[in-house]
């Protein structure tokens, strides 16, 4: 049974690169070629990735994509969870959208286990993950500015994303790796003044958003910048399976809150907005319009907030509320017995995709009956949308790369794993 | 030693993680009056099915690899299915929990779809042997799944036929094993410290 074997497959494209030589001329029939290694320690690559291109003066002829520096094993580490810790992993996978990630786990743990969870829960799970969508695009809107060179809009979009990690610190203590949405509802209920914060947030947000767009939006250099780069077209971006933003700026109007609507998607009402040709700047426009509609559904959600609690009132999945241990040995018996052997799902399996803000965030679960999942498979938008890159950016000029990169928005993290 | 050193589990652990391999009563076989997708398969390629479910709303279909293009093919291309989106492909290694003595092999290769134009989604499965870890490659039909059969290829060790570009994606090239097996230990790799640093 022995099966680690040594497999040596055939030796990469530019074995050299990356180990020390950072450019290197070559000789083709065409004349001459230089092979640029840009990463893994480029700041506007957005983490560790390192792409080999391939360049005729300054156009680019080829562009390979290097992934995996980033690797942590995170399945294999969930593999070998019970299925309560496996959701701290879910934090670390897309960084930039945790929540977005504890949703999608939990949603496939429920779908294995068959819990209903609270309407308070569903609510607050739906308002969560709108914040988390303005966050994460705020910090995309910021550093695709600063990559593209402009830098003032860095400071303002960082103001208003802290203003959102407050919140969930607030909330659970952490700033970005909260774990907060968990298989069975919410790990608590929002702490008082809570909703004020949001609620002011939320009715300032517009005044926000005009302020960007008067800054960067209509700016002729940054429109001329990013008009007609990195085009993609609809069926292309549908054979290189991308999503989100990256997918709908191609005109494809595909958004998993609208297609299978989830913790009551289909409660609210919103637009998907679409490019038309493919560019990076539709892709810019796409997420500009859609931290509008994010704000348009927090005004609906948060109008009328269940009350109720935000746990299932499971005892095999939900943890007894702290103040029934001293009373109660059964609750006390539950708390022990979740805290270190977890629960047994049945035999089955069962996959849940959210829209993330990157696009389609799923976990595809196996459970073999035991207490820790068989296989979980994290689906990243990322892994998608940077294999597509190279589709886009060769025939572009170098400079024009850096742009493309920041307009699919990946998170490596998302990539490797 | 009486417990398994290999996949580093104590006894407390071989205790807690009760493998439970018995068909459980919820899973439902799919059928073909209703599913559109079976009734296209077994007409078209009779005999490739060898079993399918439906747990929790969700389709599986479970087939014999040697048709897998043309069923992909065939999904992809017919009005009724169209299914026009690969989502990811993956794999599950069921060491742990196969019945050899049934001839259960030891690969699936799971290939999650999607349709653009009904919303449905499908999970197709393909079952590889240990022994003949191979499979065509779908990447004419989906070309992502170029980056994520290569995936598969580097966690899993299952090489697909035909594949333009057939290496490892996350692991260095020269790494040995496949990390997503089960057979393959948690934490196998030694830390290198100043005092165990193997001589260049």
């Amino acid at each position: 049974m022995a099966l680690i074997e040594r497999e040596l497959t055939e030796k990469p494209l530019v074995q050299r690169m990356g180990v020390g030589i950072d450019a290197e001329i070559v000789q083709t029939d065409d004349g001459d070629r230089m092979i640029v290694n840009m990463g893994p320690q480029h700041p506007s690559t957005h983490g560790v990735l390192r792409l080999v291109v391939e360049l005729d003066g300054e156009n680019v002829m080829k562009a390979t994509p290097h992934i995996g520096y980033l690797h942590t094993g995170l399945e294999k580490t969930m593999e070998n969870m019970t299925y309560y810790k496996a959701l701290t992993i879910t934090d670390r996978e897309d960084y930039l959208s945790n929540l977005m990630n504890n949703l999608a786990y939990s949603m496939a743990v429920e779908k294995l286990i068959d819990c209903d969870i609270p309407p308070r829960a569903r609510r607050l799970r739906l308002i969560l993950n709108e914040l988390e969508r303005i966050a994460s695009h705020l910090l995309w809107l910021g550093t695709h500015a600063l990559d593209i060179g402009a830098m003032t809009l860095f400071f303002y979009t960082w103001r208003e994303r802290d203003a959102i990690l407050d919140m969930k610190e607030m909330m659970s203590g952490v700033r970005m790796m909260t774990s907060w949405i968990c298989p069975g509802g919410l790990r608590g209920d929002m702490p008082e003044g809570w909703f004020h914060k949001v609620n002011r947030f939320v009715a300032d947000f517009p005044r926000r958003l005009d302020e960007y767009n008067r800054l960067i939006s209509k700016n002729p250099i940054f429109i001329e910048r990013l008009s007609g780069v990195g085009v993609i077209s609809a069926e292309d971006a549908v054979a290189w399976g991308l999503s989100g933003p990256s997918l709908r700026g191609s005109g494809v109007a595909w958004d998993i809150r609208k297609a299978n609507p989830y913790t009551g998607y289909d409660e609210v009402e919103f637009d998907v907005p679409t490019g038309t040709k493919g560019d990076v700047y539709d892709r810019f426009l796409c997420r500009m319009e859609e931290m509008k509609q994010s704000q348009r559904i927090l005004v609906q959600a948060l109008k009328n907030v269940p009350g109720g609690p935000v746990m299932t009132s499971d005892r095999k999945i939900a943890p007894p509320p702290r103040a029934e241990l001293d009373t109660s040995m059964e609750s006390l018996i539950h708390h022990f017995k979740l805290f270190t052997e977890g629960y047994h799902p049945p035999i089955g399996e069962a996959y849940a995709a959210v829209e993330s803000a990157r696009g389609e965030n799923g976990y595809y679960i196996y459970s073999d009956g035991s207490n820790k999942p068989a296989r979980v498979k994290i689906k990243g938008p990322s892994f998608n949308n940077l294999q597509a890159l190279p589709k886009m950016a060769e025939g572009r000029m170098i400079a024009d790369v850096v742009a493309i990169i920041g307009s699919i928005d990946i998170v490596l993290g998302d990539i490797d794993r | 030693m009486d417990y398994d050193v290999r996949l580093g589990l104590t006894p407390t652990d071989l205790q807690l993680r009760e493998i439970q391999t018995k068909r459980p009563d919820e899973w439902v076989d799919l059928n073909p009056d209703d599913c559109v997708e079976l009734r296209l398969i077994q007409e078209q390629f009779p005999g490739s099915v060898v079993q399918t479910r439906l747990f929790r709303g969700e389709k599986t279909i479970v087939i014999r690899k040697d048709n897998v293009v043309g069923i992909c093919m065939m999904l992809r291309d017919s009005p009724e299915t169209n299914y026009n989106y690969l989502s990811d492909i993956t794999c599950f290694d069921r060491l742990d929990i196969m019945d050899e003595d049934a001839g259960e092999l030891r690969f699936e290769v799971i290939y999650n779809i999607y349709s653009l134009g009904t919303f449905q989604r499908l999970r197709l499965k393909a079952q590889v042997d240990e022994d003949d870890a191979h499979i065509d490659t779908v990447e004419i039909i989906w070309p992502n799944a170029n980056w994520n059969e290569r995936e598969v290829y580097d966690m899993f060790g299952i090489s697909f036929n035909n594949h333009s570009d057939m290496r490892r994606i996350l692991m260095p090239d020269d790494w040995i094993g496949h990390p997503l097996r089960k057979d393959f230990p948690l934490g196998g790799e030694e830390i290198e410290f100043t005092h165990n640093v193997r001589a260049q």
